[in-house]
């Protein structure tokens, strides 16, 4: 347990030095919800999802900065790779599980709080909490989003040597996984052969999860929810723990 | 007073007479407890390559020890295999009679280990990577501040304690991965190059610290360098290593006794004239190297004109003509019939200049 916080511990030093690194990450979704949300607000129309594309895309937009801070965090080993540190950790007479499970939880918590920061932004253009349960759900999913990617990162930079490989990841991994869970428009409203495959997208999960907790709609059942990122953030963590065990110095 | 020597002197009664009959090997047993490091046709290959060629030996409790050798003799390598790092090919080791392989963790535990290469986290500051590696080791934390405080003192860091170490030269960065390396106290301390790229006087300033620490805690040192007078003034022993292999171990002294007197090095046109004319007894030793000869002799100072007047009258022509008291880089010569430096040139070390680069 006290190493897994110190390596939590680490990360958040670094989280909390980083002033560039919060603020790139958060205006991003910030300029989708500004953009997106204003642009189409008046244009869309969701029956039965609240009617209002700004609250509907609220939401998505801090899985969206769940998603992309945990996935950088994760990777985060390889500059620890580089940069010499991984060695000075993994050569300590601690487990490589104790440290995963550590990074894990430190990529996870900064995730979160990127996704906080969001949520706290967003009460100033439209986002009602509905009560605290929901608003305890939603950070629940929150969480479990950070746990699933951040162990995913890990796993991905157990295997790279340097950060070559992390743009073909992004491109071909993380937006297609972004794009596909409806953070962005109601997975109803897709061609009927699109529907399935956002099904199969583990994030869809999440993104429904937040949205149900915030919004009070979702458009599938939350208790689903829970279980399908659930198991996927344990699945990422076993993945990653075992990947992560496999690294050479 | 009274009271101690009393208890002294029946703790030894009771020893005396137990001696005997429970511990029959006492001689080896305590032998085997001033070894730190034993080694046993330990090797290491990458695929074709041998970086660590079946090399065995002993270091003593408390001895420095240094691993010499021009780049890709397989040190780092080594150092690897002891530190539990890399996993032997064949052979075996241990350290404090733990075996590497049998209990990686036990090893982990009783050693300390600089890095060639850097190995800090640049965005924390130099306490809180120390207070990382303490918590690591599971320090508790009243003994961590103290020890980090006195650490860090001790590389004169105190004052930067709480700067971030991205702001640090190559040399603090070097100091402070030191005081990490010692923070939990570790009865063997490897070294990897701890001054390469320094400058003179913070070189001799670490070794200082070096020298001093494993005096007054009493630890094992083992350590490698490129810079052979620093090995010469500081290690007890020396192993050179030459493409894996330990061609040559012993004490300095010793290995450049080994070289038989003082060094001449005649610089001419045609050198293999001058080993030809070059016979006389009192002359230990004649080796050619490129366009020079090296030859070793007892009392150089008194036996140089009749060198100069043989060459003459040989009409052998001499461009220069330098004596110098044998160094280890004479051993190094002898033994690999190279200069460091050219070994050096041969091997194409291009990895350690790209991780260089990427850390910029
Ligand atoms: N992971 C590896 N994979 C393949 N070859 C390796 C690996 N590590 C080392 N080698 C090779 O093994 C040999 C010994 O390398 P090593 O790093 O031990 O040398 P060294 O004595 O520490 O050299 P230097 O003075 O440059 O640090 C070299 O030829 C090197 O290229
Ligand atoms: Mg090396």
């Amino acid at each position: 347990m006290d190493i897994i916080y110190t390596i939590w511990l680490r990360n958040m030093k670094r989280y909390i030095r980083s002033k560039s690194r919060i603020i790139g990450s958060i205006s991003m979704p910030l300029f989708f919800l500004l953009f997106l949300g204003f642009g189409l607000n008046s244009v869309v129309q969701l029956p039965g999802l609240g009617g209002n594309y700004i609250v509907f895309l609220i939401p998505g937009m801090v899985a969206m900065s769940v998603l992309f801070t945990s996935v950088f965090s994760g990777i985060q080993i390889i500059w620890d790779k580089q940069f010499g540190f991984l060695k000075e950790t993994l050569v300590a007479p601690v487990s490589r599980l104790e440290i995963m499970l550590g990074q894990t939880l430190g990529g996870a918590t900064t995730a979160v709080l990127q996704g906080f920061m969001i949520l706290v932004l967003s009460v100033f253009i439209g986002l009602h909490i509905l009560s605290l349960t929901g608003f305890l759900l939603a950070f629940m999913f929150m969480a479990l989003i950070g746990i699933s990617f951040t162990a995913f990162g890990i796993a991905i930079a157990s295997r790279m040597e340097d950060m070559t490989g992390f743009q073909l990841i992004m491109n071909f991994v993380v937006f297609p996984i972004f794009g596909l869970s409806g953070a962005l428009f109601p997975i109803s409203s897709l061609p009927a052969w699109v529907g399935p495959v956002t099904l199969l997208d583990p994030l869809t999960y999440g993104v429904e999860g937040i949205r149900y907790g915030l919004t009070g709609v979702s458009q599938v059942n939350p208790l689903a929810c829970f279980a399908v990122i659930g198991s996927f953030a344990l699945v990422m963590t076993v993945l990653g723990a075992f990947l992560f065990r496999k690294i050479k110095f | 007073m009274h009271t101690r020597y009393a208890t002294m002197r029946s703790v030894l009664t009771v020893q005396a007479s137990k001696l005997p009959e429970e511990h029959p090997m006492q001689g080896k047993g305590s032998h085997y407890m001033a070894v730190a490091i034993q080694i046993r046709n330990l090797t290491r290959r990458f695929n074709d390559l041998v970086a660590v060629d079946n090399i065995s030996f002993d270091i003593d409790h408390g001895e420095i020890f240094g691993l010499l050798g021009p780049n890709g003799a397989g040190k780092t390598t080594t150092l690897s295999m002891l530190s539990t790092m890399l996993k032997p090919t064949s052979g075996s080791a241990t350290i404090n009679g733990i075996d590497i392989e049998q209990d990686e963790d036990g090893v982990r535990k009783s050693i300390g280990i600089v890095f060639q290469d850097q190995s800090l986290d640049e965005e924390l500051t130099a306490w809180e990577n120390m207070d990382f590696h303490g918590r690591l080791y599971r320090i508790p934390a009243d003994i961590r501040k103290q020890r980090i405080t006195e650490l860090l003192n001790l590389v004169e860091l105190e004052d930067r304690k709480n700067d971030i170490v991205k702001t640090f030269s190559g040399g603090m960065r070097r100091r402070l991965e030191i005081a990490r390396g010692l923070l939990h106290h570790p009865s063997v301390l490897f070294l990897d190059e701890p001054t390469l790229g320094l400058d003179p006087q913070t070189r001799n300033h670490l070794w200082q610290y070096i020298a001093t620490l494993a005096k007054e805690k009493g630890i094992t040192i083992i350590l490698t360098t490129h810079y052979m007078d620093e090995a010469d003034r500081l290690c007890n022993r020396i192993a050179i290593i030459d493409h894996g292999k330990i061609i040559a171990l012993d004490t300095p002294k010793n290995l450049k006794d080994g070289i038989g007197g003082d060094v001449v090095t005649i610089k001419s046109p045609d050198p293999a004239a001058i080993v030809a004319v070059l016979t006389e007894p009192w002359i230990t030793r004649t080796e050619k190297h490129k366009d020079e000869v090296n030859i070793s002799l007892q009392n150089a100072e008194q036996h140089i004109s009749a060198i100069v007047t043989l060459l003459t009258t040989h009409q052998v022509s001499i461009e220069s003509i330098a004596i110098h008291k044998p160094t280890l880089e004479d051993v190094f010569l002898s033994f690999t019939g190279k200069t460091i430096r050219e070994e050096e040139a041969d091997h194409k070390t291009n990895m350690r200049m790209y991780q260089r680069r990427v850390r910029h």
